[in-house]
């Protein structure tokens, strides 16, 4: 199907497109990579009054680092993350989930940013935020205010985004000395949403976890901090007995959500079984 | 604020002026407003990628950028590759090695595989195929396709 009519703006500074979005509100909708935003236009589940184009606006664009810390600007493209040297570099859990974001041709549109704000429950980048615990930086016309990954996800494609506000950037903390990150997910095609996945972030030494930070996405309706399993694996040195541990308490921390392309109890079991072989992963990888 | 817009760019080197709607997708602008009907429409919401083109170095989904984003872009599609016979080889390969049958998704495929050839190096087959992924084809179960893109490979890196 065809587009509905929408007016198009495409402001070249912050400044205007803050205004844009305190003047519209919640007729208007940002425009960034579109690779999600588009097929819900093509298929009229949206019709906004206005589209604002942020893609030329300089502030939004790239990656840097500084101080122990990764800044992505909201318009970095996954094609940049996956080509990014700090990121490969100070980001390995982000570096090892890019190749199963999408295909090619939607690697080259779509945005950090753009994956981010949507939230897309089965999105690999808000569920690597929420195990690296990003902050992400909100502007609005009110002023800036920043938002930890872990209570930034609301619900289904819902965030803590007020209607006038634009996600800037995300700042990451870069890896520090002794820890390692693991990342798996099963979907039915490459570069398909993913059924069930998770991310690991860990202290390793030796085989001893600690600050253990699992993520899993895929399976619930937003990217969910596992708190009992990251517990049951914290201060102890990993062994089968401990991977059971995790995957029982990871059946705590999930209510999978059942979908013609994967039932509620099969999401569950993918979930343990690929968080099993990405923390065996992440221990043998030392 | 304005549902057309004036947009100014360059498809397959030439310069192109138009207004246009705000709605149109970028392979809608081809098809209709140039007559560049080489680019096709599958799905039209970034599943199949038919619609496959090239904006500025990189392949796009055509149904999933708007055709006023383009405005200032260099776009190539099927047809200007084929002019420029920057892709010659793979179009001969794809002959040889039986890679197309109906033909829809094939000048997605062939932009797709034109950027794997950018590489400057051959690919494993399951790199072909992870490359491939965002490229539907409903007849060939792809195998001739990955045979026909391995070949072009062999063809300009050798072995």
């Amino acid at each position: 199907m065809k587009a509905p009519r929408f007016s198009y703006v495409r402001p070249e500074s912050l400044g205007s497109a803050l205004e844009l979005l305190a003047e519209h509100g919640d007729e208007a909708r940002i425009l960034a990579g579109v690779q999600s935003l588009m097929p819900t236009l093509n298929m009229r589940l949206s019709e906004p009054r206005l589209l604002i184009d942020i893609n030329r606006i300089d502030a939004l664009k790239g990656i840097s680092f500084e101080d122990g810390t990764v800044r992505i600007g909201a318009l970095a493209r996954h094609a940049e993350l996956l080509a990014s040297p700090l990121v490969a570099e100070h980001l390995p859990l982000i570096a090892a989930a890019m190749p199963h974001v999408a295909h090619v041709a939607v690697r080259n549109r779509g945005t950090f940013g753009g994956s981010i704000a949507l939230a897309d429950p089965a999105a690999e980048l808000p569920a690597c935020a929420v195990a690296l615990d990003a902050t992400f930086v909100l502007a609005s016309l009110r002023g800036r205010r920043t938002v930890p990954a872990r209570s930034f996800f609301h619900g289904l494609y819902e965030t803590a985004l007020a209607e006038d506000e634009l996600l800037v950037e995300a700042r990451i903390p870069a890896l520090a000395a002794g820890y390692r990150s693991s990342f798996l997910e099963f979907a039915r095609r490459h570069g398909d949403f993913a059924l069930a996945g998770v991310c690991c972030h860990a202290h390793v030494d030796g085989a001893v976890l600690s600050d253990v930070r699992l993520a899993c996405f895929g399976s619930e309706d937003r990217p969910l901090f596992a708190g009992a399993a990251s517990a049951a694996a914290e201060g102890r040195a990993w062994s089968g007995d401990v991977k059971q541990a995790v995957k029982a308490a990871l059946g705590g921390d999930l209510d999978p959500i059942g979908s013609f392309h994967a039932s509620a109890a099969t999401r569950l079991h993918l979930a343990q079984v690929l968080t099993g072989r990405a923390l065996d992963r992440m221990v043998r990888a030392g | 604020m304005q549902e057309f817009a004036d947009i100014a760019l360059t498809v397959n080197g030439d310069a192109v002026a138009r207004r246009v709607e705000t709605r149109q997708h970028l392979v809608d602008f081809l098809r209709i407003e140039l007559g560049l009907t080489g680019s096709h429409l599958g799905c039209e919401h970034g599943v199949c990628g038919a619609c496959t083109v090239r904006v500025d170095g990189a392949v796009v989904r055509g149904c999933l950028m708007l055709a006023v984003q383009a405005d200032g872009a260099d776009v190539w599609t099927v047809e200007g590759l084929s002019d420029t016979g920057e892709i010659a080889d793979l179009q001969q390969a794809f002959i040889e090695r039986n890679a197309l049958q109906c033909g829809y998704c094939t000048p997605g495929m062939l932009l797709t595989a034109a950027e794997m050839l950018e590489a400057g190096r051959r690919m494993t087959r399951a790199e072909i195929r992870a490359f491939l992924s965002g490229n539907f084809c409903r007849c060939t179960g792809y195998h001739a396709i990955v045979d026909a893109i391995e070949t072009a490979m062999q063809g300009r890196f050798g072995g």
